[in-house]
């Protein structure tokens, strides 16, 4: 975290030249492993930063893709349109599951938001006029910027390069700001801000809307991106999947949940190619992380780093790295 | 009224089939504190080894209702003894997470021996007829299920509130250290219970399966039915859990009759009022946060 500046500045670099450099395969899994990082991230504010584990998220990434995608069939493709589309429908929806899941916590809340997606899911399954039923919406116009249709993946590519990296910085600002040091203390003792003085319901409800309407955005990326929306995308296997990238990735930081979405869909790139038993695998991994390793990729990184810092650094130092490691 | 008596035993033997489902969960996420995630899958082990046996093995619906929940006691006891007791100093959240591995891996695995075609198992010979009760005939079986639903309900309240047992599980749901310190072996409790939990979920399989049916995710819908029946009815309640399943039961059933498009919203809809109502559940207490 020397210079955030020179950092934002090397990425910028990367992302540009990327599509020179690389296949358009790969291009592909590149833009997939963004829609996903900003899909984890947009949880992550909810398991990281506030500690409400929710098994729901789901919900926001698929009525985020179905309001995408149906804004674009009966209205326009225009990608602002369609996104501020999809935004407004995922903060309504936040704000309504979240009246609810606020009453609760812990194991609760985790069944409450499990259960609203999976009402969303049923609504989605049954509604076959709008959505397609089980068989997705399809037929789906390419997204249009400025009057502009989006030719190809390297160009859309582009677009939510961009758009990851401002998501990217405004959350790094959003957490780093009060508010977020008050999601944090949430996190490490509600009952204590509570006596503080700060209205800590406020305080969760927002994160909720700030997280569902993130998800929102990736689903209407994931619905350019793809040109068809499935329902197994609102079923919860993919909140559970979006959990498991948090989660691996190391929860509570910036990075973690990009490390995490990038780790999961390379190894499902992967494993594909030798076996469809991709779930196996998948809950083999995160069981192993689960008991090893709790604080995910992220935390063994700075493990790593902290130790072999240690002996070049004064002690006391050394001791406050490996406390914010753990 | 002929019908709203036929929906009401539907209702109920559905709302029994629930409880047969949940109360393992129940027993589990009451005394030792897992939300296990993986009871679902559990079950639906129990569903295919039923299924495996009824099929090829004796042909008998008998032997597969008391060897089934038997394995599915094995699994759920080596997944204790290797998995979870690893966890415990972990905190609760990390069990959750840990059986819900399990469940993505017990997908596959189910998915690889069985394959993903939908199956089913045939009611038994000796509970197949059908009976004639207030000028209404009804399937035997569901009938047998009511009754079944009901002995293992009063079964579970005698084993919590009538054995020695029971004063020890009661007794480790509200100190767990102080009755570990008056020298009980408190693993052994927890591995015994999660065991029953295990009993419990594939007895619910092998019970369930003539009338569910076997199917790829099948074991989501049943954990997702099973944790809207926990929710409802509160943490480490055995009678919270019965009353919510029958209530549920009853709901859906009647649901499905009157508003068939809004049958599955009618149940979370119940469940959001309650949790609103009484954010512990019906008969629920405070609960244990990790």
């Amino acid at each position: 975290m020397k210079n955030v500046y020179l950092q934002s500045a090397v990425v910028l670099l990367l992302f540009a030249a990327a599509p020179f450099f690389i296949s358009s395969f790969h291009i592909t899994l590149l833009t997939e492993i963004l829609i996903l990082a900003i899909f984890a991230l947009s949880l992550n504010v909810l398991v990281g930063y506030t500690g409400m584990v929710s098994l729901g998220h789901a919900a926001f990434f698929g009525t985020g893709a179905y309001s995408a995608g149906i804004i674009a069939q009966h209205i326009s493709a225009n990608m602002l349109i369609t996104l501020f589309g999809a935004v407004l429908c995922s903060i309504v929806l936040a704000g309504i599951i979240g009246l609810f899941c606020m009453k609760v916590n812990g194991f609760y809340f985790l069944m409450l938001t499990l259960a609203f997606s999976q009402m969303v899911y049923s609504f989605v399954y049954q509604s076959t006029g709008w959505t397609g039923g089980s068989n997705g919406l399809s037929g789906i116009p390419s997204p249009v910027l400025f009057g502009w249709e989006i030719p190809n993946i390297v160009w859309l590519f582009y677009v939510i390069a961009a758009l990851f990296m401002m998501l990217y910085a405004g959350l790094r600002i959003v957490v780093g700001s009060p508010f977020g040091k008050v999601l944090v203390g949430i996190r490490e003792n509600e009952k204590r801000l509570k006596s503080m003085g700060y209205n800590t319901y406020l305080y969760k409800y927002a994160a909720f809307v700030i997280s569902g309407a993130l998800g929102g955005v990736s689903g209407s990326l994931y619905t350019y991106f793809n040109g068809f929306i499935a329902p197994s995308d609102v079923y919860w296997t993919m909140s559970g999947t979006v959990l498991i990238m948090v989660l691996i990735g190391g929860s509570g930081t910036m990075i973690g949940p990009v490390l995490g979405a990038a780790m999961i869909v390379i190894l499902e790139t992967v494993i594909a190619t030798y076996t469809d038993m991709w779930m196996l695998i998948l809950g083999s991994i995160f069981i192993l992380f689960v008991i090893f390793f709790p604080s995910g990729i992220y935390g063994i990184w700075q493990d790593i780093v902290s130790r072999f810092q240690k002996q070049h650094i004064h002690p006391e130092a050394a001791k406050i790295n490996k406390e914010r490691a753990s | 009224m002929e019908v709203i008596i036929a929906q009401f035993i539907n209702g109920l033997s559905y709302g029994m089939l629930l409880f047969v489902l949940t109360c393992g969960l129940a027993l589990v996420f009451g005394i030792l504190g897992v939300l296990n995630l993986a009871h679902g899958s559990l079950y639906m082990i129990g569903s295919y080894v039923a299924y495996s046996i009824t099929t090829t093995f004796t042909q008998s619906f008998w032997t597969a209702l008391v060897v089934a929940p038997l394995v599915v006691a094995v699994i759920a006891l080596i997944i204790e003894r290797t998995l979870l007791r690893v966890t415990y100093r972990l905190g609760h959240l990390s069990q959750v997470l840990l059986t819900f591995g399990l469940a993505y891996v017990f997908h596959d695995l189910t998915k690889l021996i069985w394959g993903s075609n939908v199956l089913s198992i045939r009611v038994p010979d000796l509970l197949s007829g059908s009976v004639s009760l207030a000028g209404q005939t009804f399937p035997l079986y569901r009938l047998v299920i009511i009754g079944v639903g009901v002995v293992v309900a009063a079964g579970l309240w005698w084993l919590q509130n009538k054995t020695r047992w029971g004063a020890i599980i009661r007794a480790g749901l509200s100190d767990r250290e102080m009755i570990g310190a008056l020298g009980i072996n408190i693993n052994f409790v927890f591995t015994a219970i999660f065991v029953l939990g295990g009993i419990l979920a594939g007895f619910g399989g092998v019970v369930a399966s003539p009338i569910l049916g076997l199917y790829p995710d099948m074991e989501f819908q049943t954990l997702i039915l099973a944790l809207i029946v926990l929710v409802i009815g509160g943490l480490g309640s055995i009678a919270g859990t019965f009353t919510a399943s029958v209530l549920v039961g009853l709901l859906e059933t009647f649901g499905r009759y009157l508003f068939p498009e809004l049958s599955m919203f009618l149940i979370f809809g119940l469940m959001a009022m309650i949790l609103v109502w009484r954010p512990n559940g019906l008969l629920g207490k405070q609960v244990v946060e990790g």
